[in-house]
């Protein structure tokens, strides 16, 4: 069997599977085989369906020798364990859902299955994708490939380890401030965050509903355009996406960096971030203007506000969200409950970790009586005024470019002792997601020590065609 | 002691006539095996999330077209949070800053004359489920998780449980005609929270209210409406304190307890439903909602007695049930100008005491609206005598099909040959010559039973107008 499928892209797998050098059960064979050689060391998986998907491998292996074809017919995909795929476990890292089964797909589940991808196991993140390292797992800490003893970011740490690591073809994450740019940043992948409104929701365990979006961690731009082109699209289901068309992202990537306009917003330009991610993005800048764009200096002035913006609204939602976790329907109830309101708080104290109750009590605080007005009514239009920041922006140019994070990976157990530490470390993501905004993660240096270091590409909603095409452009002629 | 004036607010919470729920896909039928029209959005699975129901929308907004309520252009859904296993995400999906409706009201009747109750606003919301309590355990039916409810806020414009229920029979009547509800007590369509404060004549300032929940009854409205009237003068009369508070309604006891005070009172924590964009509605759409709604009651009445020339207490009757003037305007359209009083007298007696004595409806039974014209025609046309007439009705009523056929196929068809009554009339008279004697001397009333005699002999069929005629001429002649 002719391929290292640990280096392996979707598209290289495809091409294989197509030329008949491997069928889907060995490229799943394989996958599987490294999740067993490797996943010791680097936990990025809390469990594989290896059963389940042979039985997809075999049935993608049947529809193609009956003729058909497709872009992800066969390929093994890695799935954050908060996405419902039926029948598979859905625990979101939290011993609250110990035991619980998705009884449906999500429907970014469905899409995946209709094209024939294989779903072979889901991915570690931080519970209920509140953090930024992966270390608030209920279950275990994942490493980051580059350097075992560092964080692979988070949330959605296990799926970017698992394809870096070479676990993983491909991997879907959500993104609710950064979840899915800062640890393909940190561990040296692609990530993208679509616009809010272009992937569904539906049967994606929400963390905070007006800001989560899913997307792919790929080990290449080009396989990132072929997931979002599987994922997009309005859902009856979900009524937040939108109609607006799916372009062809794959014919999108080919237009060059050529006129392109890149804003380089100042506010994201300052000191205090790591010098070394400065200079490799700087770089960054340097290759696209020699490569024929055209740079201006934009100014987006409520940046500052963002993290506090975040920090209310998304725990305000996640109070909400989170109640349903109640040990009623599913998932963990407490030994001997005395009543109805012991069965809740002891389920809900014995189950939940500690930064989602951090984050459920902050998140009740804000729209009590009395504090809503000061607290979410206030963010509320702050929010308003960072979207019009960057409705302003993208009048003088087409993407903008920054760092990821302040940092590069950092080491376990370095910051989880201060969680503002930690949110701050989300300043240069979060704001795409109040402003719902599209952006990605594109591996742009590496640090003396040989972290990876990530430039973030910004897009207005619904411009996923021009980020693609700025990364895939700066990923195949000024980077290497 | 001094005179206290009584304040009655409502909130009505009613069930929308929708085929599925509010949020999901799942079925409305009643009485279906608990736990088995739910999925994964009503059960409030992970990840699942809410799609709105056009059709609850339109009923709502058609609900505040028949009211008066001005129709808002955006409205917005909110979560209002709280922790109870009926509410399978523990929290409601609810509209607090930006309801449907807004304004509006009532206008009901009382003794001294007509009387508006406004109404503040009408929002619509999803249902809690239901729980049911068994000797060592309680279950839970999330089959009414998520049905659609429309809440009707009155203000507080009612200053007696008459008017109360008053307005409450006004507003169920008005659903009930706009087809957005059946409004069936039985099946938990209409339930009520209410309101109560008491003052001293002449205050200004309203009293301390409290509030009591969840009634499902007419009869239970009222009793805990007295009830709770009569607690709370009893407690000012003792120079006690009313306390702002929710009771509940125990119609076993009869009597009203205290659920949690103010200082209890849950949090709820609203904010804006963020898996649910605003619903937007265009005057255009609202416009054509608009000219699709039925008559008010009210205006139905008045139009019917001009227009078929019927009293006012007939056209009232008729205009209380949507069904029973849509059947009485069929049927009297059909029958033709004059026929309308006619119509209204077969409909309010001989119908009225075919549905008590069934227990049906007018559309349960078979009689159809055509049935009735044309027995009402064979009537007029003196094809048939009245007492015939009430003889078919029965059978139309109970195995449906025309009377006409009927007429012919039993030759029930009036004798109204001349000849052929002559022969009767000349029988009747030569077998009761006393009656005849009687007459001659004086007794008029033995041409009554002469005229019965002939009936008797036609069996039924003749004339009776007729036979009086011809008893009367032959007796005039005899004298």
């Amino acid at each position: 069997m002719n391929m290292d499928v640990s280096t392996l892209t979707v598209c290289q797998a495809a091409d294989g599977l197509r030329k008949r050098d491997f069928s889907s059960v060995e490229l799943t064979r394989a996958v599987l085989a490294e999740i067993e050689k490797k996943d010791a060391g680097l936990n990025a998986y809390l469990s594989v369906d290896a059963e389940g998907a042979l039985r997809q491998a075999a049935a993608a292996d049947g529809a193609r020798s009956e003729g058909r074809d497709g872009a992800l017919l066969g390929v093994p995909v890695a799935v954050k364990d908060l996405i419902n795929v039926e029948g598979q476990p859905c625990t979101c890292a939290s011993k609250q859902l110990v035991g619980y089964v998705s009884p449906y797909d999500a429907t970014v589940s469905a899409r995946l299955r209709k094209e024939g991808a294989v779903f072979a196991g889901r991915t570690n993140m931080d519970e209920f994708a509140m953090g930024s390292s992966t270390e608030g797992s209920a279950f275990k800490v994942t490493r980051n490939p580059h350097d075992l003893t560092r964080v692979p970011g988070g949330s959605s740490g296990g799926s970017a380890a698992a394809v870096a690591g070479g676990e993983a073809v491909a991997a879907l994450g959500t993104d609710t401030g950064g979840s899915i740019r800062q640890p393909a940043s940190f561990c040296g992948c692609v990530g993208l965050k679509p616009s809010y409104g272009r992937v569904s929701r539906y049967g994606v365990t929400a963390y905070a509903s007006s800001l989560d979006q899913v997307g792919p961690i790929t080990k290449n731009v080009e396989d990132a355009a072929v997931l979002l082109q599987a994922l997009a699209g309005c859902d009856p289901r979900d009524g937040t996406t939108l109609d607006v068309p799916v372009p062809d992202y794959r014919a999108a990537l080919m237009g060059g960096l050529k006129g392109l306009r890149i804003g380089l917003p100042k506010e994201y330009y300052i000191d205090g971030a790591d010098p070394e991610v400065t200079a490799c993005v700087r770089r960054a800048v340097a290759g696209f203007a020699a490569a024929g764009a055209e740079i201006v200096e934009v100014s987006l002035p409520h940046t500052e506000y963002a993290i506090a913006v975040y920090y209310i609204l998304a725990t305000a939602e996640a109070s909400a969200n989170l109640a349903r976790f109640d040990g009623v329907r599913y998932g963990h109830r407490t030994a001997r409950p005395e009543s109805v309101f012991d069965l809740y708080a002891k389920s809900r104290a014995e189950g939940l970790g500690t930064e989602v109750k951090r984050r459920i009590i902050l998140g009740t605080y804000v729209l009590s009586s009395g504090y809503y007005d000061a607290y979410y009514g206030r963010a509320q239009k702050v929010r308003t005024l960072v979207r019009q920041d960057f409705v302003k922006a993208f009048g003088s140019c087409d993407v903008l470019l920054t760092p990821v994070a302040p940092t590069p990976a950092y080491r376990i157990g370095e910051a989880c002792d201060d969680p503002l530490k930690m949110y701050l470390g989300d300043i240069f993501t979060v704001p795409a997601n109040l402003a719902g905004l599209c952006g990605l993660s594109v591996p742009c240096g590496k640090t003396a020590s040989g972290l990876p270091v990530g430039l973030q590409i910004l897009g207005p909603p619904f411009g996923e065609g021009v980020i693609l095409r700025a990364a895939y452009a700066y990923e195949q002629e000024v980077r290497s | 002691m001094s005179r206290y004036l009584i304040t009655i607010g409502l909130e009505t919470h009613v069930q929308l006539k929708t085929k599925t729920k509010m949020f999901c896909g799942c079925s409305l039928a009643f009485g279906a095996e608990p736990n088995t029209n739910v999925c994964p959005v009503c059960l409030g699975y992970p990840g699942a999330l809410p799609v709105m129901n056009r059709e609850a929308v339109k009923l709502t907004v058609m609900s505040g077209l028949m009211l008066g309520c001005e129709i808002s252009r955006s409205s917005t859904f909110d979560r209002k949070n709280y922790f109870y296993p009926d509410m399978s995400k523990d929290y409601q999906i609810s509209q607090q800053a930006r309801p449907l409706c807004l304004g509006g009201g009532v206008t009901i009747q009382l003794p001294q004359g007509p009387k508006r109750i406004r109404i503040n606003h009408i929002h619509l919301e999803e249902d809690a489920a239901k729980i049911n309590h068994y000797a060592r355990f309680s279950g839970v039916d999330f089959n009414r998780c998520g049905t659609p409810l429309m809440e009707i806020v009155s203000e507080p414009d009612m200053a007696s449980p008459e008017e109360a229920m008053a307005y409450l029979q006004a507003l169920r009547q008005i659903l009930v005609y706009a087809g957005v509800s059946d409004c069936n007590l039985e099946e938990g369509n209409l339930r009520c929270d209410v309101n109560i404060s008491v003052r001293p004549e002449g205050q200004e300032a309203l009293g301390t209210r409290t509030e009591i929940k969840n009634m499902n009854t007419f009869k239970g409205i009222s009793a805990a409406l007295d009830y709770e009237i009569a607690r709370q003068l009893a407690t000012v009369a003792r120079g006690g304190v009313i306390v702002q508070e929710t009771r509940r309604w125990d119609p076993d006891l009869g009597e009203t307890q205290s659920m949690r005070t103010k200082e209890n009172a849950h949090d709820y924590r609203y904010f804006p439903e963020p898996d649910l964009v605003p619903v937007a509605l265009g005057s255009e759409l609202v416009e054509a909602w608009r000219a699709s709604l039925p008559e008010l009651p009210s205006v139905r009445r008045e139009r019917m007695m001009a227009e078929y020339g019927i009293p006012g207490y007939d056209a009232g009757v008729l205009a209380d049930a949507k069904e029973n003037a849509d059947f009485f305007e069929a049927a009297a359209r059909l029958c033709g100008p004059g026929q309308g009083k006619t119509v209204s007298n077969w409909f309010m007696t001989e119908i009225m005491r075919l549905l008590s004595e069934t227990g049906k409806t007018v559309s349960q039974c078979a009689l159809t609206p055509e049935a009735l014209a044309e027995l009402v025609t064979l009537v007029d046309r003196r094809v048939i005598n009245g007492p015939t007439a009430k003889e078919l009705l029965p059978e139309l009523f109970r195995d449906g099909g025309m009377p006409g056929a009927l007429v012919q196929a039993r030759g029930l068809g009036q004798v109204s040959d001349a000849s052929a009554l002559e022969a009767f009339v000349e029988q009747a008279l030569r077998e009761n010559a006393k009656s005849v004697d009687d007459f001659k001397a004086g007794k008029k009333a033995a041409a009554g039973f002469l005229v019965g005699q002939v009936m008797k002999l036609s069996k039924g069929k003749a004339d009776p107008q007729q036979v009086g005629k011809l008893v009367a001429e032959k007796l005039a002649k005899l004298a």
